[in-house]
């Protein structure tokens, strides 16, 4: 099979791969960043360059403000692989794609892992049901389609994506049931420690408050401090049922968009065998790597949400951190401090909030854990919350068992969507901590392959 | 079967259209956006039935991760169609549980 061969190769063309392939550029170094989307962007700055101007202005000018750096990428002089789905990645920096029905191959002398984020799943009771979906997710469908809800739709959860989406429906004109906030008055006494840090980021904060600000000054129904969440429905869902001080509540709706954060995404990072550890603060797992991102003694690398969740400015300032030190390493950057000092305090200055917002909307337990046996918890194979504790009691001791006594993580999401729950379902269940549990042993393909796909 | 969708896109949005068929019912969606995306604006209540216990399922992150929009798509199953952009003529179908290749496709098809 051919080669292609490359300085750096980067997957994920969002903040942090185009930064780092800008950043590389700059010293002269070759970079092809390969992505699963049909334009760059990530997640977040989706569809930012051919999104039609009425829709920019309602997502707002930090969604716009991706176009400076969609279009610094795109006059770089690197390759961009569109519709690129990477399915193995090996730590000499090789990597395995399927681009138009065809399996290649690209060896970069460095490889930039900078997979983004995902929505923390949200297993409660009738989270599968059709019409259940995350913020985040609707949130795609109107960067990438204009898609707005037809009906009056209710969010529930907490964290910054869903106030964003809140404020973006009400500027375009969409309407909302209800805002269901499972964020509780503990959480402000608990977070209130980390205000002074995060004045730091004052820009950050002031946005936020904003944002909420203007949903409060809307008619929308707010609830807060919400627990015991239900969605309710047989084929599709049919209501939101939840507690509120000490009351019933039910909103009936047709769609209903949950979100409680983002998680790193470390399919890549799991599937290379690179260590990780537990986050107490964000409740995920998060590869170790050095303060530029490389993970041990590999020509791999790090950056950005995949690597901890940091925010697109922080993300991007983290892919040219690593950009920098791969030029380093191959010997066009011999004095690395000059050039990263600006980008390490930029970082500091990032990240200042993150401490703050942890804590703020650290998600409930029960809504990580569901209380419920009959929660779905790996949505592929149908395993529930009560199989994953009756598995433990038959002596399971961690995530890669409960394959063995159920297929739990089996299924095509390969243990993306259930992997964080099982976790912490059997590190409550065994009295444990999440890092004694472990997480599923991934292994590439990490993405379905057809067989037709290596066929010349 | 489609039914009321769940979401819509604003006149305002217009643009070229093109036209899939998905179960056998003519779809038009704008050019560019995602199959799973042109299901949901089109009604598609659900996109599978569920490989256990045959529950309705539809898509849930809408970017590749989560597979729950698993379709067939030009005569190949379980693809994620909110990674796939619609083409004109292209035929989508509903999944119905664990997908089984047909038996002539299987060894010498005898």
């Amino acid at each position: 099979m051919n080669v292609e061969t490359t300085d750096l190769a980067i997957i994920g063309a969002g903040p942090a791969g185009l930064a780092a392939a800008c950043e590389a550029r700059t010293l002269g170094l070759s970079v092809t960043v390969l992505d699963e989307q049909s334009a760059v962007g990530g997640q977040i700055y989706r569809n930012v360059v051919s999104a039609p101007r009425a829709r920019s202005a309602i997502l707002g000018p930090d969604y716009s403000a991706g176009a400076e750096l969609v279009s610094a990428f795109a006059s770089s002089g690197a390759l961009h692989l569109d519709s690129a789905v990477v399915w193995n990645v090996a730590t000499d920096g090789t990597i395995d794609y399927i681009r138009e029905g065809r399996t290649r191959k690209l060896s970069g002398k460095y490889v930039l892992l900078a997979s983004g984020a995902m929505e923390r799943p949200f297993p409660i009771e009738g989270w599968t049901l059709p019409g259940v979906m995350g913020a985040g997710a609707a949130q795609i469908l109107l960067k990438s389609a204009g898609a707005l809800p037809r009906e009056p739709v209710v969010l529930a959860g907490c964290g910054p994506l869903l106030y964003l989406l809140g404020w973006q429906y009400l500027r375009a004109g969409a309407r909302i049931a209800a805002l269901v906030d499972t964020t509780a008055t503990s959480d402000y006494v608990r977070a209130s420690r980390h205000l002074m840090g995060a004045l730091r980021s004052w820009k950050e904060l002031r946005k936020g408050l904003g944002l909420i600000a203007a949903l409060r000054r809307s008619n929308i129904a707010l609830y807060s401090g919400c627990s015991d969440l239900r969605a309710e429905g047989t084929c599709k869902v049919e209501a939101l049922a939840f507690r509120q001080d000490g009351r019933s509540v039910r909103i009936p709706t047709s769609l209903l968009l949950v979100h409680q954060g983002v998680v790193p995404n470390t399919q890549l990072s799991w599937s290379v065998k690179a260590e990780h550890r537990w986050n107490k603060a964000q409740l995920c797992w998060e590869p170790v790597t050095d303060i530029w991102g490389r993970l041990g003694e590999t020509a791999l690398y790090v950056a950005g949400d995949s690597r901890s969740i940091v925010g697109a400015q922080a993300s991007a300032v983290q892919g040219r951190l690593a950009a920098l030190s791969i030029g380093n390493r191959l010997g066009v950057l011999p004095d690395i401090t000059i050039r990263a000092a600006p980008y390490l305090e930029s970082l500091k200055r990032y990240t200042a909030i993150r401490p703050f917002l942890d804590a703020l909307y650290r998600p409930k337990d029960e809504n990580r854990v569901p209380v419920s046996d009959k929660v779905v918890v790996c949505r592929c194979e149908e395993v529930t919350a009560g199989q994953i504790r009756r598995f433990v009691g038959l002596g399971c001791q961690g995530p890669n068992q409960t394959k063995a006594f159920g297929r739990c993580g089996m299924g095509p999401c390969q243990g993306r969507f259930c992997g964080l729950t099982v976790t912490e379902t059997i590190a409550r269940e065994r009295q444990l901590e999440p890092a004694d549990v472990g997480y599923y042993r991934i292994r590439p393909p990490i993405k379905p392959v057809l067989l037709g796909d290596f066929v010349e | 079967m489609l039914t009321e969708p769940l979401f819509s896109i604003p006149a305002s949005e217009g643009r070229e259209t093109v036209t899939i068929i998905f179960d056998d019912q003519a779809v038009t969606a704008p050019a560019g956006i995602s199959v799973a995306a042109a299901l949901l604006v089109a009604g598609a209540s659900d996109f599978r039935t569920s490989i256990v216990g045959h529950e309705p399922r539809a898509p849930y992150c809408m970017m590749g991760v989560c597979f729950e929009c698993l379709v067939e798509i030009d005569g190949v199953p379980a693809r994620q169609s909110c990674l796939v952009p619609v083409k004109d003529g292209m035929i989508v179908r509903r999944q119905q549980g664990a997908v089984s290749l047909p038996d002539s496709e299987i060894g010498d098809g005898r």
